[in-house]
């Protein structure tokens, strides 16, 4: 029973759950097993939280018994990205300078996942500080894909987006600046969202860039994203930036799309996002994927998004310098790692200087360094100040392109995995990985990867839908509309074609 | 080591001060800045904090509201305009008591611009200083030293920081450089914030405590060789925080720059600290290589848009400012304008309004309250204020005199009855039996008795030389032992004779 457990959607889990036909403590001791069972290989976890998860599953068991109301997702278990504030539990971002630091506070998304009673299997490995595509920037070890362990799981969600593929979680949470949760979810053959900027709190979340970062769901199924999104999605005081409106029903979206018409929907292609640079299996997916659309009654016409070809180049200026600045608490003064200089004196400003010397790894001081620079007196208009002007003309592109499409696709990311090690000391090329997912990020649209199948390599493609702002809910009827054509196609999952993982029990 | 310093009347014959202040004001709001920590003072150390004004990581700042409403009426108070648009901007800068190593602050968008006071010196001459801009920031937390001499960092083994203070809302206002005060540059940096001081306390923005750092100014100072010259190199002297300090540290920074300058040496740009207990300033930070507080727009916070017609009201709600109600009684009262610095001077300009709300004319307000009982007062070592009388009683009894029940001089003892504990003016005038005598009866009989008495005085009267009937009025009076009213007396005296 154990084993099929895993396997199953939260949607799926939901409704045995409601049903009775398992309890929560079974579901949750089921993928615990399983990480005990693959996790030494796969290494998507940075801590395992089994006392916990196991606590929440039995109250929420306990409750049901009770008759009592719970929220549809009580009791299906969840992995949550470390770079999201848990109180209680230990939270690094995927750095040496929060080693050992335990937060006196929940996320807000956090507190939401606990009072719908979703039991947190652990946090989840990340490039350091959400800095990287690949999840080798992790202080603490690489995360390996599970369609292939010498190979990347994408970053910097790669620890959420493993979980949720080798069937270590069944739902798990992912941060988006530049595509954290789209491009591990596209590597991986997973369903990633990037809600509208706003939608989500970011109260709880370790900011990389304040105006790019966006929580969304990770999953396998678009309709358990959905499920997801909802729950953590709306209006939160404590957040400044967060939307006042109300979520969209996107669960209601995703069975539309479920349903397979998309008669009267206009799908744009942006004709920037593809050709050079992106691998012919990854084009060639795509292009299926849009016949499939088509043939379930969308119109589909290319659009130009000209400013987009700056993007990436606005993009490693706006996030180091505001990333500079969201980094400069870290400095041994209140929590985490503290160094002392080992000569000299030993004064407050020597050992920060210590401290962010030995606690930040070489990417995080590369990033600081460029944004450092970035911001300073003479050189602000420049880079930072240009690079804003940037960003507004990306804005303008999407305002056009959407006053003639409802939707905008492209491949989620260029390439497929490529292997441990590949890009590591070849900056440019892996931030080349997030071409076409930045964009969203720099306008504050929402963004879904869905799978579409193999590359000649025989590793997952992802397929990418925008949608404006403030319209998720396309994402997901788009998303499970071509989700279910697929899955016609294949006869079942994408993931089911992934190789077994070997079990260490 | 100590600094040369030049005589000051010789430094201010020599050269033209300008100065310039920069103050910070905390806002009373109940809350912080940017979170819901209560911040009050005085609280356990480290007890006022949240994840937010402790900077941890995840933490992101709300905008309080209340910060922002006083941060407009200040505003409005200085007559500058408002925004309707303004944003928040980080200003990096390491150091232990700031959470972030950013304070959230505003930089080339400030809430308030272009406005200005009116001030007056201690002997009433009126001085006009322009405001450059007011905006808000958050304050930092409180370090202290340990180990080290008079709690300075120097040879300190450890330091302490207290974050309650972290991230209470600060207004800060910058004066445009201050010229043409000259001589007077000190005393108009003293008044200057003085006048702060009373306007913050009229709009209910801060309690404006100067001894627990409610208000702390930065005194900017540099010369020039005459009021044509272009500005001279400024120094910055930090946390100045009482008035006679302000005052002080401009002097002390006029003469110890005239000294520089004499013997043909530069100021440097720089930083200072004032020392309170010798009452000099050191030199701090050289500012010559420009800090770099990297500014950007705080991308955690919405712009903050201020409805015009918002802004109107808090225009109309705005309480009466110190200095227009001063002009505004001055008119109302008719007081001369020494007469009014005087009444402002003793403190007794609330007393004198409220006695004129209890019914005393302003005249008759002054002149109680700036004559005997300031009398009173001083011989007592006393503030008028805390003389055992209210205005209510002042007024009461004034209404005594109005209704010719006592004459000025009995009036003068009902004060000291009532001085003395005996009560109101009506009782004390009951029970020392000293209202005027209004009853015609008896006082007919002393004249009648007068007239006897003084037979001759009487034959010239009745012959209609009223010159002696003072005789007449003056033995009466003394027969009623001042408690007739000496014109009824004389009324009845000449009806009397002529019967």
């Amino acid at each position: 029973m154990s084993a099929d457990l895993v396997r199953l959607s939260a949607a799926t889990l939901s409704q045995a759950l409601a049903r009775g036909d398992v309890s929560s403590v079974e579901v949750t001791r089921a993928h615990l097993d399983r990480i005990a069972a693959v996790d030494g290989d796969v290494h998507a976890y940075l801590h395992v939280s089994d006392e916990q998860a196991l606590a929440t599953a039995a109250g929420v068991d306990k409750a049901r018994a009770a008759g009592e109301d719970l929220h549809p997702l009580a009791g299906v278990p969840i992995a949550v990205k470390d770079v999201v504030v848990t109180r209680g539990l230990p939270t690094t971002a995927g750095s040496k300078i929060l080693e050992g630091w335990v937060p006196p506070y929940d996320a807000t998304l956090v507190s939401r996942l606990k009072a719908a009673g979703l039991p947190i299997l652990g946090k989840t490995n990340m490039d350091e500080f959400a800095m990287g595509s690949s999840t080798e920037h992790s202080a603490y070890g690489n995360t390996h894909n599970p369609w292939d362990l010498t190979r990347i799981p994408g970053g910097s969600g790669g620890g959420s987006a493993a979980a949720v593929g080798a069937y270590e979680a069944p739902l798990a949470i992912g941060t988006d600046t530049g595509g954290s949760i789209r491009q591990p979810a596209a590597v991986t053959g997973t369903v990633g969202v990037k809600p509208t900027y706003g939608s989500v709190s970011r109260y709880g979340l370790i900011a990389l860039a304040s105006s790019l970062d966006q929580a969304g769901p990770v999953t396998r199924t678009v309709l358990d994203a959905a499920l997801l999104h909802e729950l953590i999605g709306g209006h939160d005081p404590l957040d400044s930036t967060s939307l006042t409106d109300p979520v969209p029903d996107l669960v209601g979206a995703a069975r539309l799309g479920a349903a397979g018409d998309l008669s009267g929907v206009r799908i744009g292609v942006v004709r920037e996002l593809g050709g050079e640079g992106y691998q012919p299996g990854v084009l060639a997916r795509f292009t299926e994927s849009l016949e499939l659309l088509q043939a379930a009654g969308a119109e589909v016409v290319e659009v130009s998004c000209p400013h987009f070809d700056y993007a990436l180049a606005a993009y490693y200026l706006i996030l180091p310098a505001e990333a500079s600045s969201n980094l400069a608490k870290f400095d041994g003064m209140r929590f985490g790692l503290r160094v002392e200089p080992s000569e000299g004196p030993v004064t407050a400003e020597r050992v920060m200087a210590a401290t962010r010397g030995a606690g930040f790894g070489d990417e995080v001081k590369r990033r600081i360094i460029l944004g450092t620079y970035a911001l300073s007196a003479g050189y602000y208009d420049a880079y930072y100040g240009s690079a804003q002007k940037v960003r507004t003309l990306i804005q303008r592109d999407f305002a056009a392109a959407f006053a003639q499409v409802d939707v905008l696709v492209s491949p989620t990311a260029p390439t497929t995995a490529f292997r441990l090690g590949e890009k590591l000391d070849d900056p440019l090329a892996m931030y080349l990985n997030d071409v076409a997912t930045i964009p969203v990020n720099l306008a504050g649209v929402p963004g879904i990867s869905v799978p579409s199948g193999l590359s000649d390599d025989g590793l997952p493609v992802g397929f990418q839908v925008i949608a404006p702002a403030r319209a998720d809910d396309r994402l997901y009827r788009i998303g499970a509309a071509l989700e279910a054509a697929l899955e016609e196609r294949w006869g079942g999952p994408l993931l089911e074609q992934a190789p077994e993982l070997e079990t260490n029990r | 080591m100590s600094d040369t310093l030049v005589d000051y009347d010789e430094a201010v014959r020599r050269y033209d001060p300008v100065i310039g202040l920069e103050v910070h004001v905390e806002l009373g709001t109940v809350t912080k800045m940017f979170d819901g920590a209560e911040q009050s003072f005085g609280d356990e150390p480290n007890t006022q904090i949240t994840p937010v004004s402790l900077g941890l990581p995840g933490a992101l700042p709300v905008v309080n509201g209340t910060a922002v409403e006083y941060a407009v009426r200040i505003g409005l108070a200085l007559g500058c305009s408002i925004a309707p648009s303004c944003r928040f901007a980080r200003k990096h800068y390491f150091y232990p008591d700031l959470t972030k190593n950013f304070q959230t602050s505003q930089y080339d968008e400030p809430i308030a611009a272009d406005g200005h006071v009116d001030i007056e010196l201690a002997d009433g001459t009126p001085f006009t200083v322009a405001i450059e801009r007011a905006h808000m920031e958050e304050d930092a937390g409180k370090n202290t030293h340990v180990g080290g001499q008079g709690g300075r960092i120097h040879g300190a083994t450890y330091s302490l920081v207290d974050y309650n203070r972290a991230g209470v809302p600060l207004v800060e206002i910058v004066t445009r450089p201050i010229v043409g005060a000259g001589a007077l540059a000190p005393e108009v940096a003293r008044a200057y914030v003085q006048t702060l001081r009373d306007m913050f306390r009229a709009l209910g923005v801060s309690e404006a405590r100067m001894e627990r750092g409610n208000v702390r100014a930065d005194v900017n100072v540099s010369l020039r060789p005459t009021p044509d010259a272009p500005l001279g190199t400024r120094t910055e002297t930090k946390n100045v925080n009482s008035f006679r300090s302000i005052e002080r540290a401009v002097r002390y920074e006029i003469s110890r720059q005239a000294a520089i300058l004499d013997a043909g040496g530069t100021i440097v740009q720089e930083t200072r600290h004032w020392h309170e207990d010798r009452g000099i300033t050191s030199a701090g930070r050289v500012k010559s290589d420009a800090e770099d507080y990297r500014y950007m727009p705080e991308p955690d916070l919405v712009p903050i848009v201020c409805d015009p017609a918002w802004i109107e009201q808090i225009r109309l709600s705005l309480p009466e400012l110190p200095a227009a109600r001063r002009r505004r009684l001055t008119d109302e009262w008719g007081y001369a304008e020494p007469e009014m610095r005087d009444v402002v001077n003793a403190g007794a300009l609330d007393l004198i309004e409220a006695t004129v709300a209890a019914g005393a004319s302003p005249a008759a307000a002054r002149k109680w309250w700036m004559g005997e009982l300031a009398r009173t007062a001083k011989t007592q070592e006393v503030d008028l204020g805390d003389l055992p009388i209210t205005p209510e009683q002042i007024g009461a009894l004034q209404r005594l005199v109005d209704a010719g029940r006592l004459t000025d001089k009995l009036a003068r003892q009902v004060l000291e009855g009532v001085l003395a504990g005996e009560g109101d003016p009506e009782q004390v005038l009951v029970a020392r039996g000293l209202e005027v005598v209004s009853d015609d009866g008896p006082l007919l009989e002393a004249i009648d008795a007068a007239l006897a008495a003084q037979p001759d005085v009487a034959a010239k009267v009745r012959g209609g030389n009223l010159g002696p009937v003072g005789a007449i009025i003056g033995a009466v009076m003394k027969a009623t032992r001042g408690q007739a009213d000496a014109a009824r007396v004389r009324e009845l005296v000449l009806e009397r004779v002529q019967a």
